[in-house]
């Protein structure tokens, strides 16, 4: 292709610039073809390899923003547990961390962190760090933890590349991998220093799929073998493989109803399921749930409906009368379906096979969580998902996507099915959870590769027809006579070979607004680290709200080494590893009478307050609070969630005793428990006296834009322990009981 | 405190009942103390005279401090007095040694001054004695809320303590505010604004005492590093890398209650104003990449200045720092080379200041690093005052055995101390190249693994069909692709003949065209020459049997081509040889030229198809 158009090139040049300058196409032709000895597949290989590679650093350095914006440092919430644990890892090594009891979290019970984590992402940084420090290196874990989703949204694209190959064409192949080097969907979770298990999660996801489907279309064990590792690797990094569990055997089972069963099939998917569940059941965190959970029945279920088809299709290939194998197949069908509905049913009725988290059924009801687990309902990132989030995520991808399914089915074959699957399937799930937006965008980037290439491709044949007949044409070159024939080609088809010249462009309009808007998006929205807060200033300068490594660092300095300290559990993975204190409840969430029992304290009078932090040990107890700021996610606009927890647990709190008529409010009009409960008092304490904004009156909420209702508030059991500039972050120190004397 | 003073009180009652003889017949004929409490470091400087009423040389002179002051007495120095200026250079201080002359009271330390000339009969000589204490300055009370002042106690002795007679002596004692809650006050005591002056007093004799007290407001920041380590990198590539873990803790008066910060931000003069708020490193000129950090990450408080002179980084603690609260950070520098590191007699020397770059800072533990290149031998070091001596390695970036590490150690390190210290080595510049060459070996092997994994077949069958077949297919390509470039270079040629007609519209010129008609023909001939070996190959290949009529039909066409052109050729030639115009040609060449054009239609078309297999 790429010598044809050199020969093109070399003639229409001749053209415009009769034989005085012959010479300079020749050297051209030479120049090609003599010094670059190169085959056409060469070439070809070698322009595929370099766009790989320049799509791989495209992927890593799009995601620095965030340190070249703020720094290099560890985001959010739960990336601060993840170092700390990598940090724990290397420094005390594999079995020291396997058997980690941490006594800094969930005073006073404390948690098993090798059996309550998965340590893909802890195990491959610290891999990652001992290969460099092998390597003489010297450099800090937390670089390391900094720059391990970048890298692994870096292989992701080749993942992505060879997906998009097997399932459709090289062509399509590279286009995923440069829309999925850019999608915000993904970089929203891969950021240098987003340090999740997101991170390197949706690399195995896609890794295990692409296996899998080559598995499938090779009917090769080592392919299946290989997925199986993909899935053990998966599992060890993410709650998320339950998708997989469950896509893979609904694949499978549309396989077998579309009538596609095959000997490929049978072997990928036993071997896969087979190896990939023995090798899960090695993550103490996920344990024998591949026997036990209700999730994961599908996956055995279909299991053992694959040896029920391969039996009957032994049988019916003994049997040659059609009528007895009729007979014999309603029976084994009835007997299977059968055994399985009542394994099932003793199962789930003897308590051997746990029914479904809350997690699950939220993801299959949207609206269960918000009235039976508020603690679910009250992460924002779990909240249902908006239309403007899609477009942002998704952008052009979003109107691909339907075109990339059109293609798809137009051309079906076992694995462009797959990709249907996991494309509708994930896209039903983003719908319903704002996070799994992320897991829907690489079968989104993969589908809408698909629309591209095939559209991009049809165009350019087009387009190139059309710019062979000129040639032919003007072979005579410099002779009066213009070939007849050429007119006649032209005629023929001059709607086409404009309009796809038009569709070209506008193609290549759509991407180059997609690569704009996806870098826009990485770096005014998905870089901040969300613990440094940047704003405008009056100026336009950027104003940098230090608040809480502020607090964090006072609490690490300035407070005993065992204090307990108290708060929402939000915090509580930046407490520990920030702050280096115990922490009464975490991000981890995973005793919810604890966190309702820290809820309880936050909106009950100080008094009683002071009795349930005498219980727990408490030194310290730190609110966050944007009042002075402005910064709305703070504690106040929090409380709610803490009421609800709190009272789903104790029922003394009533979630109306803190609204009046249904409304949630802090100014005068406010509830009088609201007005003196232990947030509400941490949060104003001393606030009534402060002026925040010119002209308006002191003790102005910035935040919610009222005046506070209780500006006089007086504490008896805490006192003010640090404030940090900003006001964000407030710690009390809980007194020490009166003497009785 | 109190309990401090009363062993301070006991110990003076202990000196006047061990009252020992003098030892030698020197005689101190005027003291002028000064003492400067200022900053939480408190600088005695005494101005004595010292005169020889015996007949023998002496040239030792004995300072007596008590065992408490001792303690916390971190720096001591004697010069002359004749400079008048405050140099304490080298070449006017004397030489200062702890002593333990015999006969003395227990509970005092001595230090004996080496006096530079010896003092002979009646002869006099003045020069001046600097004491440095630290921690001296206690709170009282001990613990104060946010709004209260910082007080702090201060004592000493009003008549200079010493083993020799005073005839003349006077204190005056610096305050920082004029605001002064207590100071004993014995005869000819006097206050005037911040300064309290004792004396004149005359005539007293050796191991005279008079303990007085000095109650006084201050409110400077008391800040303490409780260790302090710097790490001085040296590169050859042109770099010196400062890096520098403070510890610091505020060591004055504890706070106690609230902290509010409503009542800080409000009245920040009046509430906590004895805090830490902001340090002054100054760092040497031509500083860089200077940055400020914590373990939990970069600190955005901070502001830098330069000029030719010196380099100030002002930074701000996280949190303002209160009495007893702590706060921890490092700061980082890279300084040229050329200004620290030079050559003397086929050694290298570092020549860097040892203490720590900010004012008024109280060091507990100063710990040096000096760190050399991997490869550094004959490690000496020589600093100006006795320093704790120890040797470690580093691991830094691509290093194999390490860095030799110079470690110095000094406890209490005040301003004072911020000399410069040097360090010897002998270093090949040569060794410099080490890393960059193991760079580039690594990826030399790298790529050269590259080349043979995809130069080495590494099948495991060799025999099995699928591998043959491979080969076999691998053939096939190679001919086709062959079969391929000699068409295009057929097509080239074809190009030259249409150019060579060009030229003779131009020109007229009928024997070149011909002659580059007749080149054209035998090339082409070679070339279908050589395309025939490849044909046949393919012919008896069985992979090729798919793609083989496709072949030949493009090799038949080229040839079709090639004939047709050669005709037409030919027909031009003719044509201008019997001077035909040009509309007769035109119309003589149509019929070729049509056929022409579709037929490298064609041949382009199968060429792109066999180039997509």
């Amino acid at each position: 292709m790429a010598i044809s158009e050199h020969v093109n090139g070399g003639t229409n040049t001749r053209k415009s610039m009769p034989s005085s300058s012959a010479l300079k196409p020749d050297l051209l032709n030479k120049l090609s073809f003599k010094t670059l000895k190169l085959k056409t597949k060469q070439q070809e290989l070698l322009i595929r390899v370099s766009i790989l590679c320049l799509v791989y650093v495209l992927a890593f350095i799009t995601r620095l923003f965030s340190v070249l914006r703020y720094e290099s440092m560890i985001h959010e919430f739960d990336p601060y547990f993840n170092y700390r644990t990598t940090l724990f890892l290397t420094e005390k090594g594999f079995y020291d961390f396997w058997n980690w009891f941490d006594s800094e979290s969930w005073y006073p019970l404390g948690r098993i962190i090798g059996g309550t984590l998965y340590p893909g992402l802890m195990v491959t940084a610290a891999l990652i760090y001992w290969a460099l420090r092998f390597l003489r290196f010297a450099v800090h874990i937390r670089e390391v933890c900094v720059l391990t989703a970048p890298f692994f949204a870096s292989n992701t694209t080749i993942v992505a590349y060879l997906f998009g190959k097997e399932i459709w064409d090289t062509g399509a192949g590279l286009v995923a991998a440069a829309l999925i080097a850019i999608c915000p969907g993904y970089i929203s979770r891969s950021v240098a220093g987003s340090y999740d298990n997101e991170g390197v999660a949706i690399f195995a996801l896609l890794l295990t799929f692409y296996l899998f489907v080559k598995a499938v279309n090779t009917g090769s064990l080592a392919w299946a073998l290989a997925s199986a590792f993909g899935y053990f690797y998966m599992v060890s990094a993410w709650g998320g493989y339950v998708f997989i569990i469950n896509l893979v055997p609904l694949y499978v089972l549309v396989l077998l109803i579309t009538g596609r069963y095959s000997m490929r099939l049978y072997v990928a998917y036993n071997c896969m399921y087979v190896v990939g569940m023995l090798l899960a059941m090695q993550i103490r965190f996920v344990g024998f749930q591949h026997v036990q959970s209700g999730e994961h029945m599908a996956a055995m279920g279909v299991f053992f409906l694959m040896q029920v088809f391969y039996f009957l299709d032994w049988v019916k290939h003994l049997l040659s009368d059609t009528k007895m194998f009729q007979a014999f197949l309603r029976i084994t069908v009835t007997c299977a379906v059968g055994v399985g509905a009542v394994a099932l049913g003793v199962g789930t009725a003897s308590g051997y096979i746990s029914p479904w988290t809350g997690r699950f059924y939220s993801l299959l009801d949207p609206t269960y969580a918000k009235d039976h687990i508020p603690i679910i309902a009250s992460v924002s990132e779990h909240q249902p998902t908006a239309w403007s989030s899609f477009m942002f995520d998704f952008h052009i991808l979003l109107f691909l996507f339907p075109a990339g399914l059109y293609f798809c089915f137009k051309r079906l074959s076992d694995a462009t099915i797959f990709i249907v699957m996991y494309g509708l399937t994930s896209m039903y799930f983003a719908g319903v959870m704002v996070r799994l937006i992320l897991v829907a965008t690489p079968a989104v980037c993969l589908i809408s590769a698909i629309a591209v290439s095939a559209t991009i491709k049809n165009l350019t044949q087009l387009v190139r027809a059309k710019n062979k007949v000129p040639q032919t044409g003007s072979t005579k070159g410099a002779s009066s006579a213009k070939g007849s024939s050429k007119g006649s080609i032209d005629q023929s088809q001059p709607f086409q070979r404009n309009g796809a010249a038009a569709l070209l462009f506008g193609a290549f309009y759509l991407l180059s607004k997609y690569a704009t808007h996806c870098t826009w998006v990485t770096s005014e929205a998905y870089s901040s680290p969300s613990i440094v807060l940047a704003a405008r200033g009056a100026h336009g300068n950027r104003v940098i709200f230090d608040d809480y490594r502020e607090a964090y660092f006072w609490l690490r300095q300035n407070t005993p080494p065992d204090a307990k300290v108290m708060s929402w559990w939000d915090y509580g993975y930046q407490i520990t590893a920030m702050g280096n204190r115990t922490v009464i409840v975490d991000n981890n969430t995973w005793n919810n009478t604890h966190i309702a029992t820290v809820g309880r304290a936050m909106s009950s009078y100080e008094d009683e307050a002071y009795e349930i932090m005498r219980s727990l040990d408490v030194d310290y107890v730190l609110v966050v609070f944007g009042g002075v700021t402005g910064y709305s996610s703070d504690d106040i606009n929090k409380f709610l969630w803490m009421v609800r927890i709190g009272g789903g647990v104790f029922p003394v709190i009533k979630e109306p005793d803190y609204l009046v008529n249904g409304e949630y409010r802090v100014d005068k009009g406010a509830a009088p428990k609201m007005l003196n409960c232990l947030m509400y008092k941490l949060s104003y304490y001393r606030f009534g006296e402060l002026t925040t904004e010119y002209g308006k009156p002191p003790g102005y909420d910035r935040a919610r834009g009222v005046e506070i209702g209780n500006k006089d508030i007086k504490l008896e059991y805490l006192e003010e322990a640090f404030t940090t500039s900003n006001w964000i972050v407030r710690i009390y120190k809980v007194k020490p009981p009166n003497n009785r004397w | 405190m109190r309990k401090m003073g009363s062993r301070f009180g006991l110990f003076l009652l202990a000196i006047s009942i061990l009252w020992a003889p003098v030892l030698s017949d020197l005689v101190i004929s005027k003291v002028d103390r000064r003492i400067d409490l200022t900053s939480q470091i408190a600088r005695i400087t005494s101005t004595l005279k010292v005169e020889n009423e015996g007949s023998e040389l002496v040239s030792e002179v004995l300072l007596a401090f008590p065992d408490v002051q001792t303690k916390h007495l971190a720096h001591l120095s004697a010069s002359s007095n004749v400079g008048k200026g405050k140099v304490r250079g080298s070449s006017n201080s004397f030489t200062v040694q702890p002593v333990n002359p015999k006969g003395m009271p227990a509970s005092l330390t001595f230090y004996s001054v080496t006096l530079p000339k010896g003092l002979g009969k009646g002869e006099s000589l003045t020069f001046d004695v600097l004491a440095v204490l630290t921690h001296t300055l206690q709170p009282f009370p001990e613990k104060i809320t946010q709004a209260d002042i910082q007080l702090l106690v201060f004592q000493e002795t009003a008549y200079y303590l010493s083993p020799y007679a005073v005839k003349v002596q006077t204190l005056v004692v610096k305050l920082p505010e004029a605001r002064i809650e207590s100071y004993t006050r014995i005869h000819n005591t006097k206050n005037v604004g911040s300064e309290i002056k004792y004396g004149p007093y005359e005539n007293l004799p050796p191991f005279s005492y008079s303990p007085v007290v000095v109650h006084f407001e201050s409110n400077q920041p008391f800040a303490v590093a409780e260790e302090l380590v710097r790490e001085i990198e040296i590169s050859h590539w042109g770099n010196v890398q400062v890096t520098e873990h403070y510890k610091f803790v505020h060591g004055g008066a504890q706070s106690k209650g609230e902290f509010s910060r409503l009542d800080y931000q409000a009245r920040p003069h009046v509430r906590g104003q004895y805090a830490i708020r902001r340090l002054v490193a100054k760092l040497p000129p031509r500083a860089h990449s200077v940055y400020y950090r914590d373990e939990i990450g970069n600190v955005s408080t901070s502001n830098l200045w330069s000029d030719s002179m010196k380099t100030e980084l002002e930074i701000e603690p996280r949190y303002p720092v209160i009495g007893g609260w702590k706060t921890a950070f490092t700061i980082g520098y890279g300084l040229p080379l050329h200004d620290f590191v030079f050559q003397s007699d086929g050694k290298r020397l570092i020549d860097i200041s040892f203490g720590c770059p900010m004012n008024e800072v109280v060091i507990n533990t100063l710990i040096v690093k000096v760190v050399l290149p991997e490869g550094s031998r004959d490690i000496s070091v020589s600093a100006p005052f006795p320093l704790k001596e120890s040797k470690e390695t580093k691991f830094s970036h691509l290093d194999i055995a390490g860095r030799p590490v110079v470690v110095l150690e000094k406890t209490n390190a005040v301003p004072e101390h911020n000399q410069k210290f040097q360090v010897y080595y002998k270093f090949n510049s040569l060794a410099m190249l080490m890393e960059p060459l193991m760079l580039i070996s690594g990826f030399f092997f790298l790529f050269v693994a590259g080349i043979v994994y995809m130069h080495v077949d590494m099948s495991i069958s060799k025999s099995s069909a699928s591998y043959l077949a491979k080969l076999q297919w691998d053939e096939v390509q190679a001919a086709i692709q062959q079969i391929q470039n000699i068409i295009h270079r057929g097509l080239v040629i074809h190009d030259k003949l249409e150019a060579s007609l060009r030229d003779l519209s131009r020109t007229g010129d009928i024997q070149a065209c011909k002659a580059a008609r007749k080149a054209a023909d035998g090339s082409l001939k070679e070339l279908s020459k050589e395309i025939k070996p490849l044909l046949a190959f393919l012919q008896s290949s069985q992979q090729a049997a798919q793609i083989l009529p496709k072949v030949e039909e493009l090799v038949a066409k080229e040839r079709d081509l090639q004939e047709r052109l050669m005709v037409k050729h030919s027909t031009v030639v003719d044509c201008y040889e019997k001077k035909y115009g040009g509309k007769e040609i035109e119309n003589r060449v149509a019929s070729q030229l049509q056929k022409i054009t579709a037929l490298r239609l064609e041949v382009d078309d199968l060429l792109e198809f066999i180039d997509e297999i």
